[in-house]
């Protein structure tokens, strides 16, 4: 694994744009929780950050349309160095500062070589299991709301 | 009309105040609401804020909620003020509702169609007589809704089907960045993009109105439900510092494609065209309305007779914001002595004017 950085492969970025979005939707007590499980993480340093922001929402009008502005909603960003110049960053839906910064630490430890396996498969792996358990809830609740309608006698009487 | 500064009433306002923390508590024999609570109990208001405060953060529109004492409108404000307090990261990719985590889609048009109807939780079919089960406190929570295989099929949008057909007007290809409210005043003509973005975050009970007024002839609109889904959205944004896009979390929207027919035009066949809704939370009457008052908007653009008030964008745009509309109908209350005083004077004069000519006509 190298730093996604502007040398890195389409794999790498795609394989970090899958752990960003595992950590935007995990609670900051899930985070902490499992990094106490892992070997101490390397110090870092905030670069920027944690700070509450905006994001402008987009849609498309008809669905499929021309962009337009939908409203705004709060995201948290923050930016962390490991000692060896490593940048973890993290932006996340909400108003949640120890959840970015636990988000830019462990973006920057997956970046390591020598930590990436331990925190995919300590933090990332279960995180992303639960989340899909989550999402699989949800799917399985609206299949039992699914219906069949049956067209009867119209309303107009004829 | 204006109004005047005055000064003084110090006491009289800070009492005020206290009277409104002590009356927002009501009895202190009964348990505090919690913003928790609010945001988890009164989930559709909360979805409300956050649509006409245009700002999609539920805690933060479950405070205002408490703080504003219920009063949805007064909540929106707070929201809408709090934002401007905080520095704007960027703008998000358009959102995919075609890849929604689905709740709830149903279609008026279609019986059978890919996907499939799903009623989710819904209001609809219930008989709305009152429960008095719910004010039973203490009652154990109820049992996890029952949970049936989901094949995970596709749900593509109706109107996308109707286009594939080509009997539905497809909606013109672009990546252009879209005009936005919130930084330069509304100005006319306001392109499709900029009506959407004023009708996202415009008044419910306003746009429920003027939708209804198109159903009922002002406004010729003949509209189908082609598809209303609610769901979770994942929400993309590409961070200057990262060059690529990162997904920062999952919102819940509200979708809603009305069909409506189009007669056709020298250079259009008869075809649908489309009215549509899209609104934070999950709130079907406003994307409804939206969608109904979206498609009234495009009357003059469609080549169709503009005369009722849901196809005027003046008249719907400057109208329907309901923190514009609150400001300038509740600054009334602020002190107008001078002026009034100038038509008190006005008044005084022309009676006394009136007076003396009647007078001098009796004698």
């Amino acid at each position: 694994m190298t730093p996604a950085g502007p040398a890195a492969t389409s794999d790498d970025v795609a394989a970090r744009q899958g752990w960003m979005a595992v950590l935007a939707r995990a609670p900051a007590a899930a985070l902490a929780e499992r990094i106490a499980a892992l070997p101490p993480l390397p110090a870092h340093a905030r670069l920027r950050g944690p700070e509450t922001g905006l994001a402008m929402v987009r849609g498309r009008q008809g669905g499929d349309g021309a962009p337009f502005n939908l409203g705004e909603m709060t995201v948290t960003r923050c930016t962390v160095r490991l000692g060896d110049g490593t940048l973890g960053h993290a932006y996340v839906a909400g108003r949640d500062a120890r959840q970015a910064e636990l988000a830019a630490l462990l973006d920057a430890a997956l970046q390591r070589p020598e930590l990436h396996d331990a925190v995919m498969a300590a933090v990332i792996a279960p995180l992303a299991a639960a989340q899909a358990a989550g999402r699989g809830s949800v799917a399985r609740k609206a299949a039992a709301t699914r219906v069949a309608f049956a067209t009867m006698a119209t309303m107009r009487g004829e | 009309m204006a109004y005047v500064a005055v000064k003084g009433g110090e006491d009289a306002i800070a009492h005020a105040h206290a009277w409104l923390a002590e009356a927002r508590r009501g009895d202190p024999a009964v348990p505090e609401l919690s913003v928790a609570q609010i945001g988890q109990q009164l989930g559709l208001a909360v979805d409300r804020v956050m649509a006409e405060g245009s700002c999609h953060d539920r805690g933060l529109a479950a405070l205002a909620i408490k703080q504003a004492r219920g009063d949805l409108i007064e909540a929106a404000f707070l929201l809408r003020a709090y934002r401007t307090t905080l520095p704007r990261f960027g703008a998000s990719a358009p959102l995919d509702t075609a890849a929604m985590l689905v709740r709830r889609r149903i279609s008026a048009t279609y019986k059978d169609l890919p996907g499939g109807q799903v009623l989710g939780p819904t209001f609809d079919y219930t008989h709305r007589l009152l429960d008095f089960a719910l004010e039973a406190e203490g009652a154990p929570p109820p049992e996890p809704a029952p949970e049936a295989e989901a094949d995970g099929a596709p749900m593509p949008r109706v109107s996308g089907i109707l286009a594939q057909e080509g009997l539905m007007a497809a909606e013109p290809a672009s990546e252009a960045p879209p005009g936005d409210l919130t930084r330069e005043p509304l100005a006319f003509p306001a392109d499709r993009p900029l009506r959407l973005q004023a009708l996202a975050r415009g008044d419910e009970g306003f746009l429920l109105a003027l939708g209804y007024s198109t159903q009922r002839g002002y406004g010729n609109a003949h509209p189908f439900v082609g598809e209303i889904r609610v769901g979770e959205v994942a929400v993309g944004l590409t961070p200057p510092e990262l060059g690529f896009e990162i997904s920062i979390g999952d919102i819940t929207v509200t979708e809603c494609g009305m069909v409506n027919q189009f007669a056709g035009s020298k250079t259009e066949p008869p075809q649908f065209t489309r009215g549509y809704g899209l609104v934070f939370g999950h709130g079907e009457r406003k994307a409804m309305a939206m969608a109904l008052v979206d498609r009234s908007l495009r009357a003059a653009e469609l080549g169709e007779e503009a005369a009722a008030p849901a196809q005027s964008p003046e008249f719907v745009l400057y109208h329907c914001d309901n923190v514009d509309a609150t400001g300038f109908v509740e600054h009334l209350k602020l002190p107008h002595y001078v002026d009034f005083q100038s038509e008190l004077e006005k008044i005084r004069t022309l009676r006394a004017t009136a007076d003396a000519a009647q007078r001098e006509a009796a004698e």
